[in-house]
């Protein structure tokens, strides 16, 4: 497909070091991180102005070679595996922040900005930008606006499509859009900006981002709440948010991600326990102390068997290491750890986990489960090794009846890692044929050669529903 | 982790690619997820921005070949030698992927294939099977060195310019070499020093063989620490280098000899503790159980050696009594004296060993410790990494320089020969605004210790 008369044009424009067709680089981009998932490209590049990437798209365009845009692949869904080969276009050179304007309180950034590093410069500047993805020490700006990413803050302060203002991206045929702006209030027309958050590297490639920065709260309190009955914690979600208190962080683990974790940091979690929360509330302090105390008391009205409130900053860390120790302990448990994204609405979350629970044993699978409780978006999480094909095969079954159940419950599929291939054969499942049909649409609008990441978002082919068994 | 599945099997038709499949830990290869949090810790990744050059490039090559999807070849063998072994990638890792071993055993199959030149054989010959093993060799190099450089000789070699026959990092590793001596540490002490007061723990010194010849006061004031810290020290003669720059380099079964010898001479002395002043030498004593597993004869020991082994540092902050420091002279504008440190990546990534050289730092009076920007981030000194990668070494030495010269300290601590020298090399080279001198923890903190009489 590249051919010399190509791969010399491609190195005229980014240069001799950036254009790379050795095996090596082929090995190292024929992956991200979504497990069991591998497919060489036949080249990488390495643009570095938006004007690079315009080039390289006529190029692509003019002999119909597939693009896989790419931050630091760590998706889940294979959003950045090169399945029909074509080239891997990675970001990282691109990752300057371009601007903090203080007067309007937006950043204006490139796509390669690693997350974690542009949140401590704008921290440092006494700033808040809210998306934490737990990835964000390697994701990119870019790869978060393109999988919409949320984090543990999602529920307060929403997820990523909530801080995009405006974007610079180029289309397929290497022409250049922007879209939005430093504007809060702009109805010109469509809203490409939320159109192209969340396509998965489909529609565009995205080259500068204007985000939107909000005040930095003034102070933070964080509680940890544990109880025999899963429901119990389930209806302390409810009766918080139905208190019209909105916690900064609200998150759970079910029995097995405590047994794990406490194996594995050895923090004295109660092993006896069907669920733990996770709550923090920040903003004034005299707010903070009024919600924590009423959250305090619906805890104990759901019978909560033991509450404690973190006194100290220090204190409040410990507790949240349960939580971000969670995924290291069920990665260290099994070879393979397969981190899926189940979301249902919040009333339904005892359900959900306790279906899981069933469908695991069912399958005879290793799933814990975890995730934000309040916002409904759970982490199913399986342990097995790929080697096993048998028992992939039933994790695989397993994951299907999940997939199920929270639809079944009125939830999606992913409620923040994307589509990706991964997910692609239940799409249908959630939007319907003719969202599926309206989505086509607007793929063929921006991308009529279709040559921006093919075969993502979209299934060959919809997976049967599996017909769940009973008895 | 639960039982294994063990390997693919495969009918490799490459030479590397079998050894590869046959040395490699497969199921650490599984366990690496390609999730990438290793990314950001890794030098060689920060300084080239490429996937291929991240733990988690390396690891996706090295399955890859052991899979079939691609046949090791040179750039391979670069890549695998381009990495510094600095093993911060490891406390990055959630799944706990065993990268260090996967890089050894990588290294071993590559060198089991090497085609080195005549020269290059000879000259590995000699330093891995005659120098570093033998404590005569070692003494009679420490003995010419210091004879070459008290002899004047040094100085005409610099002045004849007969250094600029040698590559450029050559000659300026020559010129920050400190004065060897012949004298080591067991000439000068004997082989037992008492604790000062009570013995709180018997232990026993390992006095390394770069240590004992180019830093020989070091190890002297590391036994004088101990003791004033309350530890009788011993100093077995019989030991042996440690293997560590051998296992680096793929010379497993010379570090697993030189292994057997130390675990004889320690098991021996029945001590409840050996003490390494050097990250390079304890990372690897650390992990005798690890590299003698499969020798049914010395397996056990070799645990019991490396559940032992422990940083000076270490040591004293944790089990001993601390001794008092003070800066007596602080400088003229009555300011306090700035320290800074860098960590040697062996005792901070595989003996844990970050904080304590930090409390002890903290713990002298009228100096003041200033944590240098990525003081956690290898010093590009990693063994011999400087003289065979000159290169990557030099990039990551000049943005380190950059993190030092901000500190504004007066002293550059390290726990580490090779750092000590590395840093050395990079104040030489980049001259910080302020003076600023590369030392030792140990012999920084041994000149400010009062002793209590
Ligand atoms: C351990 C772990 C924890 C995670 N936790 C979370 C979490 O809490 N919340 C969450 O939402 N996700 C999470 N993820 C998933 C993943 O980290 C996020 O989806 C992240 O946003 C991906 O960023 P990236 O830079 O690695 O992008 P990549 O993986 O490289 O790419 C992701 C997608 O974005 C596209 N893309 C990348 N850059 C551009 C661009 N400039 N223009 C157009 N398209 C582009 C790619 O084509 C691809 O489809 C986690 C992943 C791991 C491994
Ligand atoms: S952090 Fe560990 S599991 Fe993740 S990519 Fe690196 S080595 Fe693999
Ligand atoms: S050992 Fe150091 S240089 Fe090598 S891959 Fe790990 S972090 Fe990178």
């Amino acid at each position: 497909m590249l051919n010399e008369v190509l791969a010399k044009q491609l190195r005229e424009i980014v240069g001799e070091k950036y254009f790379r067709t050795d095996q090596e680089a082929l090995v190292a981009h024929s992956y991200d991180g979504t497990p069991m998932l591998q497919a060489l490209p036949d080249g990488v590049i390495y643009p570095e102005t938006t004007e690079q990437v315009c080039e390289i798209m006529k190029i692509a365009s003019a002999s119909l070679i597939p693009i896989i845009t790419r931050g630091s692949g760590s998706n889940l869904c294979g959003g950045t595996t090169p399945l029909q080969g074509g080239i891997v276009m990675v970001m990282h050179r691109m990752n300057k922040i371009l601007e903090i304007d203080m007067e309007n309180l937006t950043a204006t950034v490139q796509p390669g900005a690693i997350t974690g590093k542009f949140i401590a410069h704008v921290e440092g500047m006494g700033l808040f930008y809210p998306p934490d993805p737990s990835s964000m020490k390697i994701s990119t700006i870019g790869g978060n606006i393109a999988e919409c990413s949320g984090g543990l803050r999602g529920l307060k302060y929403g997820t990523t499509k909530d801080y995009v203002l405006g974007l610079t991206a180029v289309l397929p045929n290497g022409s250049v859009i922007h879209t939005g702006g430093k504007l809060t209030k702009d109805v010109a027309g469509y809203d490409l900006t939320k159109l192209l958050v969340g396509s998965e590297g489909t529609l565009a490639v995205i080259t500068e981002a204007i985000l939107k920065l909000i005040p930095q709260p003034k102070t933070k309190k964080t509680m940890i709440a544990m109880y025999k009955d899963i429901y119990g914690a389930a209806r302390t979600v409810s009766k918080i948010i139905k208190g019209q208190i909105i916690p900064a962080t609200l998150e759970i683990l079910d029995n097995t991600t405590i047994r794990v974790v406490d194996d594995f940091a050895k923090i004295g979690l109660p092993l006896d326990m069907a669920a733990i929360l996770i709550i923090e509330q920040d903003g004034e302090p005299e707010m903070v102390e009024r919600d924590i105390d009423t959250i305090f008391n619906i805890c104990k009205e759901e019978q909560a068997d033991r509450i404690e409130i973190a006194a100290t900053r220090e204190e409040a860390e410990k507790l949240l290491t349960a939580r971000r120790s969670a995924f290291t302990a069920l990665a260290r448990l099994r070879p393979t750890t397969i981190l899926e994204d189940a979301t249902v609405p919040r009333s339904k979350i005892a359900d959900m986990i306790l279906r899981t629970n069933a469908i695991a044993q069912k399958h005879n699978v290793n799933i814990a489960t975890f995730g934000h409780a309040g916002d409904g978006n759970l982490h199913p999480t399986a342990t097995t090794d790929a080697r096993d094909h048998e028992e992939v095969h039933r994790v695989e079954e397993a994951f299907a009846e999940i997939f199920e159940a929270a639809i079944e419950l009125g939830g999606t599929i992913t409620g923040e890692h994307g589509v990706g291939v991964v997910k692609a054969p239940y799409l249908e499942w959630k939007v319907g044929a003719a969202g599926i049909e309206v989505m086509k649409g607007i793929k063929v609008a921006f991308d009529p050669l279709n040559i921006l990441n093919p075969g993502k978002v979209f299934a060959k082919e919809t997976k049967k529903r599996v017909v769940i068994q009973h008895g | 982790m639960a039982s294994t599945l063990g390997k693919p099997t495969i009918e490799h038709t490459n030479p590397l690619a079998r050894t590869l499949l046959e040395k490699l830990d497969y199921d650490q290869l599984t366990n690496c997820m390609r999730c990438g949090f290793c990314l950001p810790a890794c030098p060689t990744f920060k300084e080239t921005g490429m996937e291929p050059a991240s733990p988690r490039g390396r690891i996706a090559l090295m399955k890859a070949a052991v899979d079939g999807l691609m046949v090791p070849d040179q750039q391979f063998e670069d890549q695998m030698n381009l990495c510094l072994g600095c093993r911060a990638c490891e406390p990055a890792c959630p799944a706990d992927v065993k990268y260090g071993q996967l890089i050894e055993q990588t290294k071993e199959a590559i060198e089991e294939h090497a085609k080195h030149s005549l020269p290059v054989k000879v000259m590995r010959k000699t330093i891995f099977r005659t120098l570093f093993p033998k404590r005569g060799a070692m003494k009679l190099l420490g003995g010419s060195l210091a004879f070459y450089q008290k002899s004047g000789l040094q100085k005409v070699a610099k002045s004849t310019g007969m250094m600029k026959l040698f590559p450029d990092h050559l000659a300026e590793m020559e010129g920050i070499l400190p004065p060897a001596s012949s004298k080591g540490v067991v000439e000068r002490l004997g082989e037992f020093y008492p604790a000062k007061g009570e013995a709180i723990a018997k232990v026993a010194m390992f006095r390394g063989c770069i240590m004992d010849v180019m830093f020989a006061n070091t190890n002297v004031n590391t036994v004088e620490l101990l003791s004033a810290a309350g530890f009788d020290v011993y100093i077995p003669k019989s030991q042996v280098c440690c293997g560590a720059l051998h296992a680096h380099s793929g010379e497993m079964n010379d570090a697993r000899e030189l292994a057997a010898v130390n675990i004889d001479t320690f098991k021996s002395l029945n001590v409840d503790y050996i003490v390494s002043n050097a990250g390079g030498c304890g990372a690897i004593l650390v992990e005798y159980d690890h590299l003698m597993k499969d020798d049914q004869k010395y397996s056990e020991n070799a645990a019991w050696f490396a559940s032992r082994v422990i940083d000076v540092s270490t040591l004293v902050v944790e089990k001993g009594r601390i001794p008092r420091f003070d800066q007596k002279i602080a400088s003229s504008d009555q300011q306090k004296v700035k320290v800074t440190y860098q960590d040697s990546c062996h005792l901070r990534n595989v003996m844990k060993g970050s904080s304590a050289p930090r409390t002890l730092m903290k713990q002298i009076e009228n100096a003041e410790y200033i944590e240098m920007v990525e003081s956690d981030s290898c010093c590009g000194s990693a063994g011999v990494y400087n003289v065979v990668q000159p290169e990557m070494a030099g990039t990551i030495l000049e943005h380190k320089m950059e993190y030092a010269n901000q500190t504004a300290a007066s002293y550059m601590l390290t726990s580490n020969p090779g750092c000590l020298l590395q840093m050395k090399l990079g104040i030489e080279k980049h001259k910080p605004e302020q003076p600023m001198t590369a030392m030792h923890i140990v012999d920084f903190l041994h000149e400010r210790m009062i002793f209590s009489k």
